[in-house]
């Protein structure tokens, strides 16, 4: 499938039409549909009208900008007025969605077409897509393997080639994990960049929203829609020869699966040849990361669904009932311990990127993991799946840092790896400045 | 409240809600919450310094 990028060239050469590509991805849905499960809602009628409208308008010489007539696909955890929001739970049976979120707003004014609502993992609480209410996504490369979650359908929307881009929410990690599990791009803006309004929220602390797309460019130009930048260009790339990267091997490489390793260690061998200046640094309290995390993103999910937990326990899926009923034992103290912890993990954060212009460290310690699977063994040990594929993301929930997953080869059975940018805070178009020079080096293609 | 007696009675809230399944995660929240509260970014009102020179 094209990118955004190309696609826009295209158009305006007329050399396809937004209805043309609107279809191919709709055909792509009822064809693989069935197979990857990536779609709870396809909305092909509203996305040929919208793709008609695009058409028309260009024709009649209004252009909105890079995202006009381009399908993308959007976790059905957002608001899409007149559609239902599932969050992939039974507990939303009958919900239909009055408004659209400002995300989604911007996205329409920016002229995309909407292709559908795709699966997740339940209310966004985990990181398989495997608890959900309309059965597990599957990942495109392998449909014996999980996608990633929460935001799996998404991530496989894009790697199946239903939908050009796609919105994913991510509050431990779940932008970064599934485009690392299906091999394309994924963005975690700033804290507080990208409005959460209109979103069913996991941990209002910690939810971001941003874009999966096959490429940073892409990513990028959906960005800057989501903040109601439609026209907004692409920024230079960052020249590589000075560029100042730095990996926190401490904890970041300590679990990672042996091929996770070796592309990661490839990507920067690639980075140092290039030319780019990479160093190593340490957070201090990466030990304390899982804890801070567990107590922040278990209150607050919990406080959210108390009154369902009270009165429908029986329709959540079982794991995301008992994870969410622990969370009601958290004790107020230790929430507040967590926020110090965060604070504290902030400052580490910030301090480590005073020097740097990025850190730079692995997105998911394995490849996607077979569907079903409680643990990997990783040097022999079994480790639990949830745990190590929240590890090297839900870090920069706790500290609101810009975090971009990208492509850095496939394992030997062709299953993705990827490696994680780290952007400073509030610096998100320096870090997709960073990743636009890194792209092809961290991909290991010809430039 | 210390841990264990956290543990404890939550357990047996868990057990009386008819929800023993949860005694296994609970257990782990607590060896959590043990980490969490042996961090030393954590406040103290003695006024202990943590590692890091800071009053707590």
């Amino acid at each position: 499938m094209m990118t955004i990028e190309q696609f826009g060239r295209r158009l305006r050469a007329r050399e396809l039409t937004a209805v043309r590509v609107t279809e191919e991805c709709l055909r792509r849905i009822e064809a693989d549909n069935p197979r990857l499960n990536a779609f709870i809602t396809v909305m092909a009628d509203q996305a040929l009208r919208q793709a008609r409208e695009a058409d028309q308008e260009l024709a009649a010489g209004n252009d909105r900008g890079p995202l006009h007539g381009v399908p993308i696909s959007i976790k059905d955890l957002l608001d899409i007025r007149g559609v239902p929001t599932t969050a992939a739970s039974r507990v939303r049976e009958g919900h239909v969605a009055s408004h659209d979120a400002p995300t989604i707003v911007h996205l329409r004014q920016a002229g995309a077409v909407l292709v559908g609502k795709t699966n997740l993992h339940e209310f966004a609480f985990g990181t398989t897509n495997e608890d959900s209410a309309f059965g597990p996504a599957r990942n495109p490369h392998d449909p014996t393997r999980s996608p990633g979650g929460s935001s799996g359908g998404s991530a496989a929307s894009v790697a199946a080639g239903m939908a050009l881009a796609t919105i994913g929410t991510d509050t431990g990690g779940s932008i970064r994990i599934p485009a690392a599990a299906c091999g394309i791009v994924g963005l975690k803006p700033s804290l507080g960049e990208v409005s959460i309004d209109g979103v069913v929220p996991l941990s209002r602390t910690l939810d971001h929203v941003g874009p999966l797309a096959q490429s940073v460019t892409d990513a990028c130009l959906v960005y800057h829609a989501l903040m109601g930048d439609a026209g907004a260009k692409p920024p230079a790339p960052m020249p590589i020869p000075g560029l100042r990267l730095a990996v926190p091997r401490k904890y970041f490489c300590d679990l990672l699966d042996g091929e996770v390793r070796a592309r990661f260690e490839e990507a920067l061998e690639r980075l140092r040849t290039a030319g780019a200046h990479i160093d190593e640094v340490e957070i201090q309290h990466a030990s304390d990361i899982a804890p801070v995390y567990l107590h922040l993103v278990m209150a607050d999910a919990a406080a959210y669904h108390a009154t369902a937990l009270e009165t429908m326990p029986e329709k959540y899926t079982p794991n995301v009932r008992l994870r969410l009923e622990m969370g009601r034992y958290v004790l107020g103290e230790d929430y507040v311990r967590a926020l110090a912890g965060r604070e504290r993990l902030r400052r580490e954060v910030d301090a480590a990127l005073s020097q740097h212009d990025a850190l730079i460290l692995p997105t998911l310690p394995i490849p996607a993991p077979t569907i079903g699977a409680a643990t990997v063994e990783i040097d022999g040990v079994a480790e639990p799946v949830r745990n190590l594929m929240l590890r090297l993301t839900q870090p920069f929930n706790i500290t609101g840092h810009p975090a971009m997953a990208m492509p850095s080869g496939n394992s030997a059975d062709g299953l993705p790896c990827s490696v994680q940018l780290v952007g400073r805070s509030r610096q998100t178009d320096a870090l997709i400045r960073v990743a636009l020079a890194c792209e092809s080096p961290i991909s290991g293609s010809a430039t | 409240m210390t841990i264990e007696s956290w543990l404890q009675a939550a357990i047996a809230d868990a057990e009386r809600r008819g929800l023993p399944e949860l005694k296994p995660i609970l257990e782990a929240l607590a060896r959590s919450t043990r980490a969490l509260r042996a961090a030393d970014f954590n406040d103290d009102a003695s006024g202990r310094q943590s590692a890091d020179g800071r009053t707590r």
